[in-house]
Order: structure tokens, then sequence, then C-alpha cells
């Protein structure tokens, strides 16, 4: 029986709306009616609440706890301590990083914000009268709350328990305080083209303390069936898998008696890879009372304790001939990890992927190190919508070229051209390192230059700037270049895992008898939109219209194991994987055709959505009617059914990049910036579905935007957070945003079985340099080097103070 | 971020709210739109027993023009000063002022008394009624009195009001036909509140200046009426020179805290600048 449906090859695949289609994202259906299903919406019957006690103080003894009050309370029925979890060894948990951290204070608090008692209650109201009337005695220690004084000799000693632990997991630690040193490339080398450099530029430059803050705060229900020995966790992960193990370890329940369950997620940028205080408590407290229990942080603690991302204090120094040659790079980074190093970062790389930094310039010799340090600050460490630590690289480099380009007075664009890999260097050895699987940054480059017609800008410029010293305007006019590699995909098996999970990741794709299938991916959504573009991928492989395929992630009982969503490696690992396993299906379908057409295998090719017989398109058989025919008819030699798993290990990773050109006109006499215009060209490889890119690039580039003009997580001298809520933390609205322009040039990763390579990050990443470069621009020709961010108006303000602007 | 808990009434008259404040003491609160209220009751700033809620004091929601006075019903949401073209018209800055306060969920809750009643020196409508020069109606066990906007704050979250009184009506007269107004307020984002904001009413005769009057928010711990600021101008030509000594004067009396928004020296800085560019834009729209 052949498909009589008369309709055209171009309708063929019209209908799939597989790679490179619009589609509209199946996910929003449920979300703009309020119907999505996350971590608070799941009510369990007999559910208990838990809330936490935390630490006012940012350094502390605990002399004493007392929950007679509390336990007073109607309704609150337990008050967990360190002291309860002692004897089950779980006062104390694994981090990603190599260390521990204390799941509720032990004997003394590290931060503000800490968690102290867990109080577990039959609703959230019980739950936090007996927040409330727990009563702990502190008595306060001197606070670290600057990472250049942590390894002062005389720097109080914040982790007693590991201070006769000088043997980090990555390495001896030369200070109390100290938790790593990590090196790479050639530091004699650099040296040397230091020395020998005509021209060399150094600056500190920092990545301030910022927090991912996704919309949903972190929370989970855990609830142990006493019954058949199961604990099922349903919570805001980023890596549901990873999840389940690392708690089967911790907890010594069977990896098969542990189900995690990621329902929807509403955003997690990173800061719900890790594992919380909260999710072990809440297991604790289930396993004991016999009950669900839920537990869901609010904004206050969501920005105060669970992980924040950058805190990088980065020194960088380029050596360059005087005509703009770059000849040497070097980084020294000093890296404020918290209290607890629980950085979530590949676990062989302490410092992530900070080595490209050498961003995409082909420079000889390079050398970076990075030394990482506890202070009485929340733990964390995340990469927040960037690949790991590739952003505070991004940052140093573009910052450090603008620096550059201004002390030899050449155009920032201008001198990036002049340093950049050239097309035919690919694949690019680093001098950090890392092998560039391709890209075309010039071409790049010249038509965003192009776009925004550079140098009518440039001549703008000079007449605003002319027009600003005559008193006819107050507005300072500033152009901000930026250019980013992005370092995506973890990662290779060979030097790629997290507590020794291979960080490669799955798909299983099974098609059901009447053409329609179902795909489970080791990832999950948090946003980005994969039941729509998995399910893409999925239909040009094999020929099934996108909207006949179901897509599933985040339960670890039914999905294939992998290792998540992060590090902008869903397309280009779990993507692979699904166009995999694709071909793997393919693969069988072939055989089936072939016996059904009576042909050779050879014979046939395949078509949009149907084998054929080579030069006779009239005899074929569609994906459909395989499908139907791998179920029902004995094929000689084949198993009946159509399904495939893959598991997918990269043999690399991919390097999307971009070229980035905003402009901004700022309001000398206020510090008001304002984002004039913003273009931003993206090279992410093959593109799955334009729409979401185009979102993804939106979001990442308001972040950025965030970023640079007012997140700050900051502490006072006492240790206390400063602004840790919504009013103070800066989130955008629509009013603050400006109209992002975008586009694209095309540079499939060779590597990859589509050729795309991620690119949900890359905003945030390429965003940064270039809103602070153009702030940075706008003085520029008043003798700014540089500013710490945020680049709020106040600070602003000062730094037109300090240049004599202001009266 | 879970409020303690507490006991709601719903007075449905004046009298009886006014009965249930009396009765109930001082562990009684009043609340109007809640948008002030509820964030403090989260954080446990405020742990009221019992919640007297005057949405159904129908008496509360007028708003009226009569013979050049105005009056505001203390429950008159931001957003109904928004939508009221008549109020437009008599006093062109309360529209102004209220698109400027938070955001259209809050502005829909938000009321005009519980915003000059609250005593947040980052509430933006005082200064108005500083400017305005307006009277506050109270209305206690003991019937009502009358006090001035001037006189009613003492310090942040101190007000003149005593616990059991109500403020009910807010009076002041429509400024003078021809008068130019503005209000303009330096904030982080949308729903923060000001770093500096200054408001700005002149009346002009010819190129003079015939009166004016200045009123300060967020720079100090009450709102501030400037009116030292405000006679440097009066009888000027407001040019550069005396505007720029009238936004000095302003200056001097504020007393902002270092905080997010910015240090001390900044957000006095921004006081100036908000009240030289509220001077010029109130004699803009002068006739
Ligand atoms: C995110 C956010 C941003 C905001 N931004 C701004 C801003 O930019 N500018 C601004 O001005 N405001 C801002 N607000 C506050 C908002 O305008 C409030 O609505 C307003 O301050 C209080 O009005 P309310 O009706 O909500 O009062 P409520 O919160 O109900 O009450 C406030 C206080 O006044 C008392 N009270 C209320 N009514 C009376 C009355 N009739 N008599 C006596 N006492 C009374 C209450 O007991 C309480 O102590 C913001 C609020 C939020 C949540």
């Amino acid at each position: 029986m052949n498909d009589q449906t008369p309709i055209s090859r171009e309708e063929r695949i019209e209908k799939l709306q597989g790679l490179g289609s619009s589609r509209k994202r199946v996910e929003d259906a449920r979300f703009t009616q309020g119907a999505g299903n996350y971590v608070d919406d799941i009510k369990l019957p007999g559910m208990l609440f838990g809330d936490f006690v935390r630490s006012p103080y940012g350094h502390a003894r605990i002399k004493s706890i007392k929950t007679e009050a509390a336990l007073a309370v109607p309704g609150v029925l337990a008050v967990i301590t360190a002291e309860d979890l002692k004897p089950l060894n779980l006062h104390y948990m694994p981090t990603l990083a190599g260390d521990v951290q204390a799941v509720l204070a032990d004997e003394k608090v590290l931060f503000q914000g800490q968690e102290v008692a867990f109080v577990v209650a039959t609703d959230r109201y019980a739950a936090a009268d007996g927040v409330e009337l727990v009563e702990v005695d502190y008595e306060g220690l001197p606070v670290i709350n600057d990472a250049f004084k942590a390894m002062d000799d005389n720097a109080p000693l914040l982790r007693e328990d590991i201070k006769d632990k000088m043997e980090g997991a990555h390495g001896p630690r030369k200070h109390h305080n100290h938790i790593f040193s990590w090196e790479e490339g050639d530091k004699k080398g650099t040296e040397k083209a230091l020395a020998d450099a005509d021209v060399v530029v150094e600056e500190l430059i920092t990545y301030q303390r910022v927090h991912p803050c996704p919309l949903e705060t972190c929370g989970c229900v855990a609830s142990m069936d006493k019954i058949n020995g199961k604990l099922t966790l349903w919570g805001t992960f980023q890596a549901p898998h990873a999840v389940r193990t690392v708690a089967s370890l911790i907890t010594n329940i069977a990896e098969h008696n542990i189900r995690v369950i990621s329902p929807d997620i509403g955003g997690g940028f990173g800061n719900k890879v890790g594992v919380y205080p909260g999710y072990i408590c809440a297991a604790v407290a289930s396993i004991v009372t016999g009950k669900p229990v839920k537990w869901v942080e609010d904004r206050i603690e969501n920005l105060s304790a669970t992980a924040f991302a950058r805190d990088y204090h980065m020194t960088g120094k380029i050596a360059a001939t005087k005509d703009g040659k770059i000849t040497g790079l070097s980084a020294h980074v000093l890296a404020d990890h918290g209290a607890f190093d629980a950085c979530a970062d590949p676990t062989k790389f302490p410092a992530g992927f900070f080595s490209i930094v050498t961003g995409s310039y082909d420079i000889p010799v390079a050398y970076c190190g990075v030394d990482g340090v506890y202070t009485n600050k929340a733990p964390g460490g995340v990469a927040y919508r960037c690949s790991f630590r590739v952003t505070e690289a991004a940052y140093l480099i573009e910052r450090m070229i603008d620096i550059l380009a201004r002390k030899l007075d050449m155009d920032p664009a201008e001198i990036r051209l002049k340093n950049f890999i050239k097309k035919e260097q690919f694949p690019y050895n680093s001098a950090l390192g890392w092998e560039y699987d391709s890209g075309d940054y010039h071409t790049a480059m010249d038509k965003a230059l192009a776009s925004v017609d550079y140098n009518a800008l440039r001549a703008e410029q000079e007449e605003n700037r002319a027009a600003f010293d005559r008193g006819e305007t107050r507005n300072l006019m500033g152009i901000g270049v930026a250019f980013f590699t992005e370092i995506v995909g973890a990662g290779p098996v060979k030097n790629c895992d997290i507590l020794g999970l291979g960080m490669f990741d799955s798909c299983e794709i099974r098609i059901h008898p009447t053409g329609s299938a179902i795909a489970r991916l080791g990832t999950i959504s948090q946003g980005q939109g994969h039941a729509t573009t998995f399910a893409q991928i999925v239909a040009s492989e094999i020929g099934i219209p996108a909207e006949d395929i179901t897509l599933e992630e985040g339960d670890t009982d039914t999905a294939p194991y992998g290792l998540g969503t992060y590090g902008s490696r869903s397309t280009p690992v779990a993507g692979a994987a699904t166009a995999m396993a694709g071909r793997k299906i393919r693969a069988k379908a072939q055989m089936i055709a072939a016996y059904l057409l009576e042909v050779h295998e050879g014979d046939l090719e395949w078509d949009v959505d149907r084998f054929q017989v080579k030069g006779n398109p009239e005899a074929h058989k569609t994906m459909k009617e395989i499908a139907f025919a791998s179920y029902n008819q004995a094929i000689p030699g084949l198993e009946p059914g159509l399904e495939a798993v893959s598991y997918y290990d990269p043999p690399n990773m991919t390097y999307p990049f971009g070229a980035y050109i905003g402009v901004v006109d700022i309001d000398v006499d206020t510090g008001v910036v304002d984002v004039r215009s913003f273009y931003a060209l993206d090279d992410c490889g093959t593109r799955i579905n334009p729409m979401i890119i185009e979102g993804q690039v939106h979001g990442g580039l308001t972040e950025s935007l965030a970023i640079v003009m007012g997140q700050d997580i900051s502490y006072d001298e006492t240790g206390n957070i400063k602004g840790a809520t919504l009013m103070d933390y800066f989130l955008p609205t629509a009013v603050e945003t400006p109209n992002w322009e975008t586009d694209f040039t095309t540079t499939p990763s060779p590597h990859h079985p589509i050729g795309a390579k991620g690119v949900g990050e890359s905003p945030n990443v390429g965003g940064v340099p270039a809103l602070s470069n153009a702030v940075h621009d706008a003085f520029a020709h008043k003798g700014l080097t540089h500013t710490q961010m945020p680049h709020d108006h106040w600070r602003i303000w000062k730094t037109a103070q300090k240049l004599g602007l202001t009266d | 971020m879970i409020p303690g808990s507490f006991e709601y009434h719903r007075p449905s008259s004046l009298a009886d709210a006014v009965g249930l404040l009396s009765s109930l003491g001082d562990d009684a609160l009043l609340v109007a739109g809640g948008h002030s209220l509820i964030p403090m009751m989260k954080f446990r700033m405020a742990v009221p027993e019992h919640l007297v809620d005057l949405q159904d004091v129908k008496s509360l929601k007028s708003i009226s023009l009569d013979s050049g006075q105005i009056s505001l019903g203390a429950m008159v949401t931001q957003a109904e000063i928004i939508l009221s073209d008549e109020l437009h018209v008599a006093c062109p800055i309360l529209r102004e002022v209220s698109y400027q306060i938070a955001d259209p969920q809050i502005r829909n809750l938000g009321t005009i008394g519980g915003n000059v009643a609250n005593g947040d020196p980052g509430n933006d409508m005082p200064a108005i009624m500083q400017v305005l020069d307006a009277t506050y109606i109270l209305t206690g066990p003991d019937g009502e009195r009358e006090i001035a906007a001037r006189e009613f704050y003492e310090s942040a979250f101190f007000t003149a009001r005593q616990d059991n009184e109500i403020l009910t009506t807010i009076r002041f007269a429509a400024p003078a036909a021809g008068h130019g107004s503005s209000y303009v307020k330096q904030k982080r984002k949308i729903g923060d509140y000001a770093t500096a904001a200054a408001a700005v009413i002149v009346t002009m005769s010819g190129d003079t200046c015939a009166s004016a009057s200045i009123g300060l928010t967020n720079v100090a711990d009450t709102p501030l009426w400037a009116e030292n600021a405000a006679s440097l101008l009066v009888g000027s030509s407001l040019d550069g020179e005396t505007i720029k000594a009238a936004a000095d004067a302003a200056k001097a009396i504020t007393d902002p805290a270092d905080d997010g928004r910015g240090p001390k020296d900044y957000r006095t800085h921004i006081a100036g600048i908000m009240v030289q560019r509220a001077i010029a834009n109130a004699v803009d729209r002068a006739k």
C-alpha cells in the first residue's frame, strides 16, 4: 500500500517541520495558559513542608540551638539539626567540585543565609512560624569578604572541618583558605613574550559576583514509599540522572530505588545544577516521617544561598607589536568560591574552560593560572548561562583587546580583524590546548560592521564628542564591539566528567506502529524548548513530522541516562545522540523497505520521509508504512519493532562564535545609560529552529544587560549580603530592555552529526563584553582605561566625576 | 517570606472601621491596597494580629472637584487617578507621578491614602502633597481633624497620625490655571523607588516666575518641601544661574541614605539634577 497523497517534495519537507523550520514552541500552549507543572504545583496526600532556619551572620560559632519553642507551634513536627544528621553521616554532602558542604551548619556558620536547622511542619505557615522560634546562640567570628585578603598570614581559618587536609581535590592547598591552584600554558614562553614586546597592557578586571536568578526558585518534593522502599524526588534539577547517582552514593539507597523527576522547570541558568541542603533535608525528613516533604526556597533564599556565578578577579596582560599584532597573553585569576567549593565544572577543570581565554585570536603563546579561595560568602560558582567560566574568559580577553586598541590608538574592530584566527587555520590548536573545530571570524565581523554601518557610527561619535566639548550636549555616545568564541558541548568522556560520571548524553527513539514516535533524552529543558527542537532533529532524520513526535525528558525511570542540560551541551551532545539514534532507525527501516520493495538495500535511497528505489521514485515506502510493517509483518532475519537508543560521546567540543555591536548614550549628569541599539550576529552552526535561536539570543542578551548594568551580589564588611531581593537585584523588565537585532552566519561543526553547535549561552558570553566595552568606549577619549562592573547609574557618575566631566 | 498569622476584618463603613481600630488596639493595622504593608508582613517587619481592610468602605473611594478644591478619598487607587481626565486637566502632575509609581499591577491596587499614610520616604505621592500644600483629613474615635501634609511626616514610618485614626480624604486647591508642573524621578528600573525625585509647580507672569513650589522624594527620612529653593525662583527670569542656585538650595536640605541606589553624595547630586529638570519641564508647560 503506497501513500497516494500527491504532494510535492517541497510540501513533504515542509510537513516534517524539521531542521531549519521556525516551528512554534509546543511547550507554550501550557505555559501561556498557566498549565505548566512545576515543583511547587506538586501536591501529594499528607505532604509536609520544610523550611530553613538560616544564619544571620557571615561567620559565627554556634553555641547552642534550642528547639522547644518551635516544636510547641501547632503543626510543627520536627526540627532537624546537624546533630541529627551526624549519625546518618549526612551532615556534610559532597559538592560537584570535590569538596564537601555542610548540609546543616556543623558547629559554625560560614556565610549569611547558611542552613542551620530544618523545620518540618504540616504546612508552610506553621513551618515559617517554627523557624521564627528556633533559638540559636551565636558567637561572632571575624569575617573575610575580600578574596584578596583570604590568604593573608593572619586571615581567620574558615574551614575547620578540613583544616588538616592540605591535599585538596585539585592538588596541594597553600593556605588554610586556599582551595586549589590550576595552570595551563607556557609560563616561561609567555613571560618572554611580555618582556620582548613593543607594548604590554595590564589590567585587573573583576567580573563581579552575580546570581542566575531563575524566575522559579529551587525546590523539591521527596517522597519515601516505606512499603516498596522507593524514594521519589521531584525537583528543579538540571541534571536529574546525576542527582540520582549522587543521591544513591551518599544515602546508600540502591540506585534503582531512587526515582528522580524534573518536572517543568522555570529557568535554570546554572542555578539548578548543584545539589542543595534542601534536597537532602527533604529526603531525610520524608524517610523519617514516611510522608512526602516539600521544600521550596523563596526569592531571598535563592539569591543568598543557592549557587551564585562569577566572582573572578582577573589580571590580564597582553604583549603586542606596535602595529597591534598580539604576541602573548597571560591571565591570572583569584577566584572567590565562597564558603564551600561547590562550583559546577567538569571535575578535572576546577576553573572550567577558562583557558578559552585566548578567545578568537591567533595568539602564539599564552599562560593562565587560577587560585581558588574560601571566603564568608555563599557557595556556588556555576555557569550562569555560559559554558564553564567561558563568560569570564570572554570578558577578560574582550576588555583587554579594547584596552590594547586604546593604547595603540587603533580602532577596536580593526585590531580584532588583525588578530583573528583565519578561516584556513581551522581546525585550530590554541596556545592553551583547545582544538577549535571550525570558524570563519572575518566573514562574521565584516558582516556585522557592514550591518551597523560602523564607520558612520564612528563618524557620529566624533561629532558627539566635539559637541560635548563645546558644551552643547551632556550625553556621550559609546560603541561597544565584542567578538567571542564559546566552547560548549561538554564533553568528550576522555577528559570531561562530573564526579566520575562521563559527560556523554543520550536519546532513545521508539516508533509506534502507526508511524508516530516518542523520543526520550538524558537532558532536561528549563525553557530552551527541547520538546520543539529535538523533535525537529528526529523529523529530519527519520521523516516523521515533528508534530507526530512526543519528546520526554527528566524522569530517570524512563529516560536514558544523561548528564543534563547546562553549559550549552544539549544540542551538541544530546542533539547528536538524537541524530545518531535516528540514523540507527533509518538503517533498520532501509532493510525493511528493501524487503517490502523486493530490492537490494543498496538499491534504495532516502528521500525526505521515505526510501525509494534509485531511478524509480514511484517505487517507495514511507517511514509510516515501514513503521507499520516493522511491527506487523514477519520479516526474515529481523526482529519486530522499530526503536533505537544512542549514547553519544562527542569527539570534541563545539565552538560557536559571534560578533556583537552595541551603541549606548550616556547621560553624564545622572550616569544613566541608554542602549540605543544592539546588533548580535551568532554563528551556531546548523540552525535547527531560527525562531528559538532568536528567542534564546534575546533572553541571553537581556541577562547580559542585567549583569553589565546592575547585577551585583555583594557583602559588607560584617558579612551581610547586600540587596538580595528583586528590589535591588537587577532583573530588567520590558521597559529597561532595548530592541535586540539578531543576525547570523552558518559555519557547521565538522564533527557534529548535523553540524549544530549550541547557542543558548552565546548571548550572555558576548553580550557582557559588548555592553561593557560600549560604556568604556563612551569615556575612552577622556582617559578611561577600565572600571569594574556593574555599570550602574552611580558608578558611571563616579567614573565621569573622576574624569573631571561633572560639576 | 511567609507572614505571621492574623485575623482579617472587613468593615463596610467608616464608623465600623474606626470602631474596630479602637477596640482592637495596638495589634491592629489598616490595610488598603496592601502593596506596602503586605511586603512588610512577609518580611515580618510588621506582625499585626488584626488587619482591618478598608476595601468595602465605599465612602473613601470618591474623587471630587468642587470650585477649585480637589478631594481624593483615601481608597482611590493610583490607577483611578491615572484614568481620571478631569483630575488630569485640573492637576496634571497627579497623572504624571502615578505613572512613575511601581507598575500597572501595583497601581491597580495601591491607594493614594496608603501611599501618603505609609510614611515611607520612598513613596512618591507625599512630595506631591508637599508642593500642593495638601490637607489630610483624619477620622478617629473623637471625630475628624485636619493636618497639613507639610506637618504630617515626622521620620521614616512615623507620622502625625494616631494608631486609631483613619486617613479619609486628601484635599488641596487645584493649582492656578496656566501653571506648569513636573515630576522627574530617577530610578534603577520599573518598580523601583526613587534614587531621587523632584516635584515642581510654577506659575509665570510673562517671563518672570510668579510662584513656585518644590518637593523632593527619597532623599531624607521624610518627604521634603524645599521652601528656600522655591523662593529663589520667584521673581526671577529662571535663568540658568537661578535654577542652579535653587537646585543647590534643594540639595542643602537633603540627607539621603547610602543604599543600592548609590552613595549619599551621588543621591544628593541627583536630587539637584532632578530639581533642575523638573523646573525646566514645568516652565515649558506653564502658560
Ligand atoms: C514592587 C513595588 C514597587 C513599588 N514602587 C513604588 C513607587 O515607585 N512609588 C511609590 O510611591 N510606591 C511604590 N510602591 C508602593 C505602592 O504604591 C503602595 O501601594 C503604596 O505605597 C501603599 O498603598 P496601599 O494602598 O497599597 O497601602 P497598604 O500597603 O495597604 O498600607 C500601607 C500603610 O498605610 C496604612 N494605611 C493604608 N491606608 C490607610 C488609611 N486610609 N489611613 C491610615 N493608614 C492607612 C496601612 O496601615 C499601612 O501601614 C511599590 C510597591 C511595590 C510592591
